[in-house]
């Protein structure tokens, strides 16, 4: 294997426009951004909720997010598989190895990353935030999304974290996607298959957009926590 | 406004257990009291941002259960923390957000806004970010962020604490046109100048119990 001969043979594949290679990318942006817009809103519904009301269950509901942080993304495509499989419960949908079936399991998968960024952000603002909202007359509502906007760098970050999980992750990609070609294949999935057919340069050139994305959410989060520095 | 009984404990222990009060329309109650003695929590059950027993509580003649304040009886009491809280915004959205929450257009809003930021002398400071504002500059910002919305009782926690010189003096002097327009007041306080504001009577608090001193 000659690494720098096949580091040169990915970046002309990436400045050339090859087709195949920015249809992968075209899926994973494509994929795992609608199962963030759709993870988005119910995850932070549920961290604000978790952080400012008492009620019955929101302990273990803690706990579970956690828990659910670190859950392996295989086993969500596994449970997520069984669910959509023929036989499966949810099998008359025909949803499996399509791209909405890797959506519903990167927004699973996202969906405890954000909503556990929610949570702190939450609980880690300025109780008088929510407080003066009331005071000055805000309904629920409009007092919720202040005290979500005050805190609106954490949020962000979370959303950031949870795009970063989500891009990179193969193991539920691949089994409820199944690598199809043009249709579900990913950038994780196709530098599995590339590399394990011995073709480096697609995989490298795919492993440096995905570092590019890496770095392009640092960046950001950076710029967005500098000006977040203005209180 | 007004209760029979406003009773509330920590802990099994007895923090305030009031009489008969009330709050009439344009009258200016300044309440002392030893920190501790309980003074931010009776202003922040009035606000309805802490649970509290009260009985025969009224507001503007309105029979009420606290916990359950009706908009239009939560839009006539502004409460204005210690040290108040700005949003991270600009100076005018803090002034016209309570505005915003009553459906008040931009246009109006704009203008009451800027009737209120001229009141609290901060036009200087339109375009610094709140955060950076100084404790004497965002108590004026928090004055004109309740005067705006005309409330027909102001709860002024301490306003004057931790400012001295001429913040103080500023926010003295706000205070004091607050009492000369006729708002109805009760302002929790330590200061002196503040205790002894024409056109107020003053109450201590003390072992649970309000007087008037």
């Amino acid at each position: 294997m000659d690494i720098l001969a096949s580091t040169r043979q990915a970046f002309a594949l990436l400045f050339s426009g090859d087709a195949e290679l920015w249809t992968i990318i075209w899926i994973s942006l494509r994929v795992s951004l609608t199962a963030l817009a759709l993870a988005t809103p119910p995850a932070v519904i549920l961290g604000y909720a978790l952080a400012q009301k008492r009620f019955f269950g929101r302990r273990i509901l803690v706990v579970l997010i956690q828990g659910l942080l670190s859950f392996p993304t295989v086993v969500v495509g596994l449970i997520l598989y069984i669910l959509l499989t023929r036989q499966g419960p949810l099998g008359s949908w025909q949803l499996l190895f399509t791209q909405e079936a890797m959506i519903m399991g990167q927004a699973v998968i996202a969906f405890p990353v954000l909503a556990a960024f929610a949570l702190a952000a939450v609980q880690g603002a300025d109780p008088r935030a929510h407080e003066t909202a009331v005071s000055l007359g805000a309904s629920p509502l409009r007092a919720a999304l202040t005290t979500l906007l005050e805190v609106r760098f954490a949020v962000v970050a979370g959303v950031f974290n949870g795009f970063g999980r989500v891009i990179s992750e193969v193991g539920c990609a691949m089994m409820v996607g199944g690598n199809i070609a043009g249709v579900t294949r990913n950038i994780p999935t196709a530098i599995a298959l590339e590399t394990s057919k011995g073709d480096f340069a697609q995989g490298i050139a795919l492993g440096v957009v995905l570092m590019l994305f890496a770095l392009g959410i640092s960046i950001t989060l950076g710029l967005l926590q500098g000006r977040g520095g203005l209180k | 406004m007004s209760f029979r009984h406003l009773r509330k404990s920590f802990g099994g222990r007895k923090l305030l257990d009031l009489g008969p009060f009330a709050v009439g329309a344009g009258e200016a109650y300044v309440i002392t009291g030893d920190n501790g003695s309980g003074k931010t929590t009776l202003l922040r059950i009035l606000a309805g941002l802490e649970p509290g027993e009260i009985a025969g509580f009224e507001f503007r003649g309105v029979p009420l259960i606290h916990g359950r304040l009706p908009e239009d009886v939560r839009h006539d009491i502004v409460y204005v923390h210690q040290h108040p809280y700005l949003f991270h915004s600009t100076v005018a959205h803090n002034i016209g957000y309570g505005l915003a929450a009553r459906g008040i257009a931009g246009v109006e809003r704009r203008r009451l806004a800027a009737q209120a930021i001229a009141w609290a002398g901060v036009d200087h400071l339109r375009g610094v970010p709140p955060a950076k504002l100084s404790g004497g500059e965002k108590q004026r910002v928090a004055l004109a962020r309740a005067k705006v919305l005309k409330p027909h009782l102001f709860l002024l926690d301490e306003p004057t604490a931790n400012l001295d010189g001429e913040a103080r003096a500023q926010a003295i002097a706000l205070i004091r046109q607050l009492v000369q327009d006729n708002g109805s007041l009760l302002i929790a306080c330590h200061d002196r100048e503040l205790i002894e504001l024409p056109g107020t009577r003053r109450f201590h608090l003390e072992n649970g119990k309000l007087d008037e001193a």
